[in-house]
Order: structure tokens, then C-alpha cells, then sequence
């Protein structure tokens, strides 16, 4: 299998393979961030998320489109404001949610599954009539598309490097809020001891609205950020789900140091045995992979540890 | 008799004619045209269906919800419009076309139980539906068990030929064959990059491709499948710069389609210098909206039909198009072939003066239809049509340039000797 190839075309194989694989693991930190805040941390199984997700685009695609027409001058620093309205839309979304639908759910896991089922069938016929079932394009700003020469064999797409960064920095954004704040504190009691945290005065309800639209918050960042590698259509948030399902629960639902770990080694195994075999089977391996480790390890790869 | 400005054989051949007829048989042709034109509804339809004395009804089966919808909305509009043209026009056989949409959902269960209901409740005279090759798989053995007729629209992998069916769109060997040959001729082309989606029509026609190249004596670097709705491209791209072929043949399909252009730009490979050449068979004007045409400007795409064609046809056909659909609405391969289906049945049905189904069967095959957007099309006896095949050149309006068409019709081959 390596016979074909040189001894530098090999390392420079690897060396874009792993670059690859760094891409495609700063894309499932991003999918997988918000559901693991939302499903490790309530136990939501919130089957909305690439619909949130589309929320953001959409939400780009507009911010572009208002760009273009009122600000032309400014064109190519709308991709940061989309981002944050992005956050904001996908967050109160959310937010409305879970006043409207998930609060009354709460302990009835099985029944959050089908009613944000249900929930991702409304979003998504209301983006066809909305926005039309084909998929729209976004335009970028110049400066994401293109990329960075390293050498002669070896590039990095600069969309890809904006990924990288943008799960790095929202990674540790939401490390930093989880286990450095007040906020975090609570989140990680009421998670702990429902009952108990109500007891010592935290208001649960306010804290799990606030986790829920933070959660979906996030998805609407990833949704941004992904219009520029992938596509932006009603239905494009099913092309995110099972993979960020995935990615969550064989991290072991509770922990995003897991969500993150687990991340890693899927993007990289699937994007090394992608270079050696067709994509499809990559696929298959992979997911034997998560199977066989989970069938082993039935709560993932970290677990939290609490006397129960 | 004065036969003044004719001449030589036409004016010989006149005044024959009108010896012959006597003014008894010109009546006698007279009454019967009337009769033909208000023949009852039982004359023309001996076998049930929906047909009256003024209207004759006919399904519309795609998916305007769920997946397909991206794709399945322009033929839905292509046949809405025919429709509505051949009403103004007089109708067929001077009866009313009505149709009756159902929406298949992007569910190939759904495609067949609604098939069904066209047929055995609605009584429909034909139906025009249908996309991806499973919905066409799903129905099939609905409309030869009911005996109905269904024009289907997508240009798609072969291997099929139904009495039950009129494929409007071309089968593989029409599409790849020709932009094969293209791109080694014109552009010297020596080796190959296969690539597509995991699924039956990339794959069969990515076998004829390698065949055919394989046959001229080049070389097919890399054959390569994702999964369908896959948005993780690099590797592949890695893969394709490690073995700098000529050409990347892509057969990509749906939202992955996006993901795919929009990393290889990324990724540095700028299809406008043509190294390598992209040539794809699945991109049309409706997917270029969703990619972004600067995202595709400068690659190749094979296929029989692109909105730019100058002809007098498609100048007609895409202004009556976007009267009544909208200016900013685009027109692909699949939506002119999702045209050609009324008309190829009107002109059936006219030419055999029935509706039954098995007489419009048998005065298929021959039908020519001159007014046709792409030309000029003709229904084979295989029931595919004899189409030419272009290539157009992608410009950062989303738009084609037409940069070579075959100079003859090429005929469908459904099951290709050699190629399987």
C-alpha cells in the first residue's frame, strides 16, 4: 500500500492527513460542543441541533446578503458580526424552547427525543418556505477563501486554520465558564443533585434555560462558521447529526473533556484510514471502532465520577 | 386548372391531389376531422381513465418536501409551465389537461403508495414524476402492474427499460462518452481522477467512464466514494494533489456537492487554470446556486441541456420560463428533460388519437419534437431519446458557457455492450 509512493511523498502524506484530520476534529468540537452541553448536562436528547445549527447560517447568509446591498465597503468583516447575531438567534431559539417545550419534559428523556424531532421537522419545513428548498449560497469575504503554502506538496486551507481557531477559542470559552464561574458551579450542581441544588437556593429552572440556549447558542456559531465548507439547504443539519451524536456519547455524555478526547480520535482515525482506503469504508471502520469501545466501555470514554 | 405558381414535380404532384379528390370526400374528410375533434371521451379511452369530453387528467408525482425537494422543484415548475402552454394552445385531442400534484416527500415508500393512488383512484393518463433512480425503482413495479405511463425527467444511470416508462433525460453512455472523448481531444487529457457519491448512478457511471478511458488507452489514477450527504473532502483532495491527474471527473451529488467545491478552492487547486481540469456530470445550474458560482467558475460540466443554448427554442422557453416562475429562477439539465414530457405525450397521444396507454405506447417510439429547448429530440424505440451532449464551461455567474456540442444525435443505449 506504500510501495507507490516516495519517502517524502509519504511524510508529506502524513503531514496533510494530519492537518486534515486537525480540520475535520475543530469541526466535530464545534458540532459536538452544543449538544454536549445540552444532553450531558440535561440529559436533553435534543434531536434539533443541525437545525439549530442551519439557524446560524441562515443567519449568515442574511448578514452577507445585508452587507452586500447597504455596506459593501465593510464586506469583508461581516463574517465576524454574522457569527455573533448567529449566537444570538440560535440562543434565543433556544431559549424558546425550552420555556415553550422542553421544561415540561424534563426526567422524560424518550419524550425530548420525539418532541425535538418533531421540533427539527418544523424548523426545517419552515426554512423551505421561508428560504426556498434549494440550498442558497453564501459568498465570503476573500480573505477566508485561499490558502497558506507551507510547501510544495503541503497546504493549509485558511478557512480550515479559522475553524481551528474558532473551536480552540470557543472550547475554551466554554471550559472557562463551566469550571471558572458562578454560573459553571451551578450548572455542574443542579447536574449533580437536582433536588438538592433547588434546595440550597440555586433557581434550576433559570439555570437550565440558560444552558439550553447557551448550548444552541454554539450551534449557531458552528452553523456559520460551516457555511464555509459546507452547504446551507433545509436539510443540511441532518448531514451533522449522526455524526455529532457520535462524537458525544462516545465521549461519555457528561464530560467535554470526553466530548473533546472523543473528538480527536475520531476525526484523526477516520481521516488517516480515509487516505488508504475509499470513504465509505472509513466510515464503516470508524464506526466499528466507536462500537467495539463502547460495548467495552457502555458510558464512554470519560465518565464523571459521583457517588450516587 | 391553373396551377400558376407552383412548379415542375410540387405542381404535378397538386393537381393530382385535386383530381382525386372529388368535392364528395372533401366533405366526407370535413365531418370526420369535426367528428375527430369532439370524438367522444369513449372513443379516444376504452380502457377508464381520467379523460372526458372536455378534460383529460394527469399526475404530477415529485417531492416538494424533505430532501429531494432541492432538486425535484425545478421539474415540478418545467411541468406546470408545459401544461399550461399546451392548454392555451387548444389542449390534447381538444381536451384540458388537468393535473394532480402529489408530493412523493423524498421517501421512495411514499413515491410508491401516491403512484398508486395516480393510477387506481385518479385514473391518471400519464404521470410525469419521479427523480433519484430509487423513487424510480420504488414505482416501477406499480405502473407495469396498473399499466400506466410515467415520463421521467433525471439523466440517470441506465441499465432500464420499462414499457411503462419514457426516460426524457439521457441514460450514462449519452452523457459520458461524449465529454470523454471531449476532454482528450481538446484538452489532451491522459489520466483520471474518478470520484462520487456512494450510490448506484455515480458508481455505474463511473464503471462506463473508466471503460471507455481505459479503451482509449489512458489511465485511471484514482476511483473514490463517499458516503452520501459526506462534507469532509481534504483527504480526498490530498489524495487527488499526490497524483496530479489531468482530469477530475466528479459525480458528487446533493449537499456534499457544496462541501466538495468549496474545500478544493480552499484547498488551493484553481479549476479556472485547468490543472487539473474538473469535468462533472451532476452540476447543473440548479446546483451551481447552492455552491456559489464562484466556487465552480472554470470547471466543465457534461450534460445535454444548460440555459445559456442560443437557439430559438430555449430563447422562448427560458423567457416563458421566468415569466412565470420569476427572473432569478434557473433552469438545469433535468428541468428541460422534466419539459419534454408533456410534450413528448401530447404528441403521442395525438398521434395515435387515443389515450389508451398501449396505443400511446406503440406511436412512441419515432415521436420527434422539433420545439424541444435542447434542439431537437426524438423518442428511440428503447424508449430514451436521441440527444446531443454538450459541455459547458462554469462562469462565476453560475451560469455555462456551451464550449462544444456533439454534431449528431446520440443514440440511447440503456444496457451499453462492453461497458458493464
Amino acid at each position: 500500500m506504500f510501495a507507490e509512493y516516495s519517502t517524502s511523498d509519504l511524510l508529506s502524506i502524513f503531514a496533510m492527513q494530519g492537518v486534515a484530520g486537525l480540520i475535520l476534529f475543530s469541526v466535530f468540537v464545534l458540532m459536538a460542543l452544543g449538544l454536549a452541553i445540552i444532553f450531558g448536562q440535561m440529559g436533553v436528547i435534543n434531536m434539533a441541533h443541525g437545525e439549530f445549527m442551519i439557524l446560524g447560517a441562515y443567519v449568515t447568509y442574511l448578514t452577507s446578503h445585508v452587507f452586500e446591498t447597504y455596506l459593501p465597503s465593510l464586506f469583508s468583516l461581516y463574517f465576524i458580526l454574522a457569527m455573533v447575531l448567529a449566537f444570538i438567534a440560535a440562543g434565543a431559539l433556544g431559549a424558546l424552547v425550552e420555556w415553550g417545550i422542553i421544561r415540561h419534559l424534563y426526567n422524560r428523556p424518550l419524550d425530548t427525543l420525539l418532541a425535538t424531532w418533531g421540533l427539527s421537522l418544523i424548523l426545517q419545513q419552515t426554512y423551505r418556505s421561508v428560504f426556498g428548498a434549494r440550498e442558497v449560497g453564501v459568498t465570503l469575504p476573500d480573505w477566508l477563501m485561499g490558502s497558506v503554502k507551507v510547501s510544495e506538496t503541503i497546504e493549509l486551507p485558511i478557512n480550515g486554520l479559522f475553524v481551528m481557531c474558532l473551536a480552540l477559542g470557543i472550547s475554551t470559552a466554554v471550559g472557562i465558564l463551566m469550571y471558572r464561574s458562578r454560573w459553571g458551579t451551578q450548572v455542574r450542581a443542579v447536574v449533580q443533585n437536582r433536588p438538592m441544588a433547588g434546595a440550597v437556593g440555586i433557581n434550576t429552572a433559570k439555570v437550565d434555560r440558560i444552558t439550553f440556549a447557551l448550548g444552541c447558542g454554539i450551534a449557531g456559531v458552528a452553523g456559520s462558521a460551516f457555511t464555509m465548507i459546507g452547504s446551507t439547504g433545509p436539510t443540511s443539519g441532518q448531514l451533522y447529526i449522526v455524526d455529532t451524536f457520535l462524537v458525544v456519547v462516545f465521549g461519555g455524555a457528561t464530560s467535554l473533556l470526553g466530548t473533546i478526547a472523543s473528538a480527536f480520535t475520531i476525526s484523526q482515525a477516520q481521516s488517516t484510514m480515509e487516505f488508504f482506503m475509499s470513504g465509505s469504508m472509513a466510515k464503516v471502520l470508524t464506526l466499528l471502532f466507536v462500537v467495539f469501545i463502547l460495548m467495552l466501555r457502555p458510558q464512554g470514554l470519560f465518565t464523571l465520577k459521583v457517588r450516587r | 386548372m391553373k396551377t400558376l405558381f407552383f412548379k415542375g414535380e410540387q405542381a404535378k404532384a397538386l393537381t393530382k391531389t385535386a383530381k382525386a379528390i372529388s368535392w364528395k370526400t372533401c366533405l366526407f374528410t370535413l365531418a370526420a376531422s369535426f367528428a375527430f375533434s369532439t370524438a367522444h371521451a369513449a372513443d379516444v379511452n376504452t380502457t377508464g381513465l381520467a379523460v372526458t369530453d372536455k378534460t383529460v387528467k394527469v399526475g404530477i408525482l415529485h417531492s416538494v418536501t424533505g430532501t429531494m425537494a432541492i432538486s425535484e422543484t425545478g421539474s415540478v415548475q418545467a411541468e406546470k409551465l408545459a401544461i399550461e402552454q399546451i392548454n392555451a394552445m387548444g389542449g390534447v385531442l381538444g381536451r384540458k389537461i388537468e393535473f394532480i400534484q402529489e408530493d412523493g416527500a423524498s421517501d421512495w415508500p411514499t413515491f410508491a403508495e401516491k403512484s398508486k393512488k395516480l393510477l387506481v383512484n385518479d385514473k391518471a393518463a400519464a404521470v410525469f414524476g419521479c427523480w433519484t433512480s430509487a423513487s424510480r425503482k420504488a414505482v416501477l413495479p406499480i405502473f407495469e402492474q396498473y399499466n400506466g405511463m410515467l415520463y421521467y425527467p433525471t439523466f440517470y444511470e441506465g441499465l432500464e427499460q420499462s414499457k411503462n416508462v419514457i426516460y426524457t433525460g439521457q441514460e450514462a453512455t449519452q452523457q459520458i462518452i461524449a465529454g470523454i472523448d471531449w476532454v482528450t481531444k481538446t484538452k489532451g487529457a491522459k489520466s483520471f481522477y474518478l470520484l462520487g457519491s456512494d450510490y448506484i448512478w455515480p458508481r455505474t457511471s463511473n464503471k462506463i467512464a473508466r471503460k471507455h478511458i481505459e479503451k482509449l488507452g489512458l489511465k485511471v489514477v484514482g476511483e473514490e466514494y463517499y458516503p452520501l450527504g459526506h462534507t469532509q473532502f481534504n483527504s480526498v483532495i490530498n489524495k487527488i494533489k499526490l497524483t496530479k491527474p489531468d482530469v477530475i471527473y466528479a459525480i458528487v451529488v446533493g449537499g456534499s456537492n457544496v462541501a466538495f467545491y468549496k474545500q478544493l478552492k480552499a484547498a488551493g487547486i484553481d479549476m479556472t487554470k485547468e490543472k487539473p481540469l474538473v469535468l462533472t456530470i451532476s452540476v447543473t445550474e440548479d446546483e451551481v446556486l447552492g455552491i456559489g458560482g464562484e466556487n465552480m467558475q472554470g470547471a466543465y460540466a457534461s450534460m445535454k441541456y444548460f440555459q445559456s443554448l442560443t437557439n430559438d427554442n430555449n430563447t422562448k422557453f427560458v423567457a416563458a420560463f421566468k415569466a412565470r416562475w420569476g427572473k432569478d429562477v434557473v433552469i438545469g439539465d433535468v428541468t428541460q428533460a422534466a419539459y419534454l414530457g408533456p410534450w413528448l405525450w401530447k404528441a403521442a397521444v395525438e398521434k395515435a388519437g387515443s389515450f389508451d396507454i398501449d396505443k400511446v405506447r406503440a406511436a412512441s417510439p419515432g415521436i420527434e419534437l422539433t420545439t424541444a429547448p435542447e434542439g431537437y429530440v426524438k423518442i428511440h424505440p428503447n424508449h430514451h431519446l436521441w440527444s446531443k451532449t454538450r459541455i459547458g464551461h462554469a462562469r462565476p455567474d453560475g451560469q455555462y458557457d456551451v464550449v462544444f456540442e456533439t454534431k449528431d444525435l446520440i443514440e440511447p443505449d440503456p444496457f451499453p455492450k462492453g461497458y458493464q
